[in-house]
């Protein structure tokens, strides 16, 4: 391992010490592994995601959607697949502008613009799935 | 000399120079398929949002849905979800290091074109036959 210390003979800092949590990006692994986690948690989520769907294909009133999406297993499930996906979906275009835009203003703003985009769908998502669920009573 | 001469310098090859293989091909396919699925999850936040509106917004998009083109992009979406989702479990398994061999890559990469399109098929049977 390259020792990159300004000064050797005054930093008493491990090299692990100094690789822990940074990296080329200063966030060390923590992009990579949120980005792997989310794809675990994206799988059961999303086959359930797809169920949901088919269900509210078959009916397609008014009434019956807000049955549907309102009914707390239905609500739980949808609000942790938007969390998990939306998180997975600003890692990966990250990735991707960050492979692909090399101009650093350009992409900074295409990164904030990124992560702008990926919290507006969350909120949206979360608001309407609260809205139509929330204070409606089973019985 | 009016204008100094570019040296030839050596490039290193991009995409066109290669043959293409399946796993290039896959590889390529994930990428195009995530950023597809970044795009349509507004579909679905628009969906949500209408339902959330009442019944007037709910049946303008509804109406979408329901059309011809509304089922194409359903349909579509479907196998794009599903080829993302069999692509990142292929590097999943890969995380782990397995499947890193020739034979088991092409496999593999076979496996998400082919699982992709019959998971796409049986969700749209299953959906019409259940509900």
């Amino acid at each position: 391992m390259a020792d990159n210390r300004a000064d050797t003979r005054v930093s008493m800092r491990t090299p692990l010490a100094r690789v822990k949590g940074l990296g080329a990006s200063g966030h060390g692994v923590e992009h990579w592994w949120l980005h792997r986690m989310t794809a675990v948690s994206n799988v059961p989520l999303i086959i359930a995601f797809v169920i949901i769907v088919a269900a509210l294909a078959a009916s397609p009133s008014y009434q019956e959607a807000i049955a549907i999406i309102s009914h707390p297993l239905v609500a739980i499930i949808l609000i942790l697949a938007v969390v998990s996906v939306t998180n997975h979906m600003r890692l990966g275009m990250q990735i991707v502008i960050e492979d692909y835009v090399h101009d650093k203003g350009l992409k900074i703003a295409a990164v904030i613009a990124n992560n702008f985009y990926a919290v507006i769908i969350g909120v949206a998502c979360l608001y309407a799935i609260l809205k139509v669920s929330l204070g409606r009573i089973l019985v | 000399m009016a204008e100094a001469k570019v040296a030839p310098r050596p490039l290193s090859p991009h995409l066109q120079i290669y043959r293409w293989s399946w796993t290039m091909a896959m590889s390529v396919a994930h990428r195009i398929t995530g950023v597809a699925l970044y795009g349509g999850i507004a579909l679905f936040a628009i969906w949500l949002v209408a339902l959330a509106s009442g019944p007037g917004a709910f049946d303008k998009v509804q109406w979408f849905f329901g059309s011809p083109i509304g089922y194409l992009v359903l349909f579509g979406y479907t196998w794009i979800l599903m080829h993302h989702m069999l692509g990142g479990v292929r590097h999943l398994v890969w995380d782990f290091g397995h499947g890193m061999e020739a034979a088991q890559r092409i496999n593999m990469a076979r496996f998400t074109l082919v699982g992709s399109v019959a998971l796409t098929l049986a969700i749209w049977v299953v959906a019409f036959i259940a509900f």
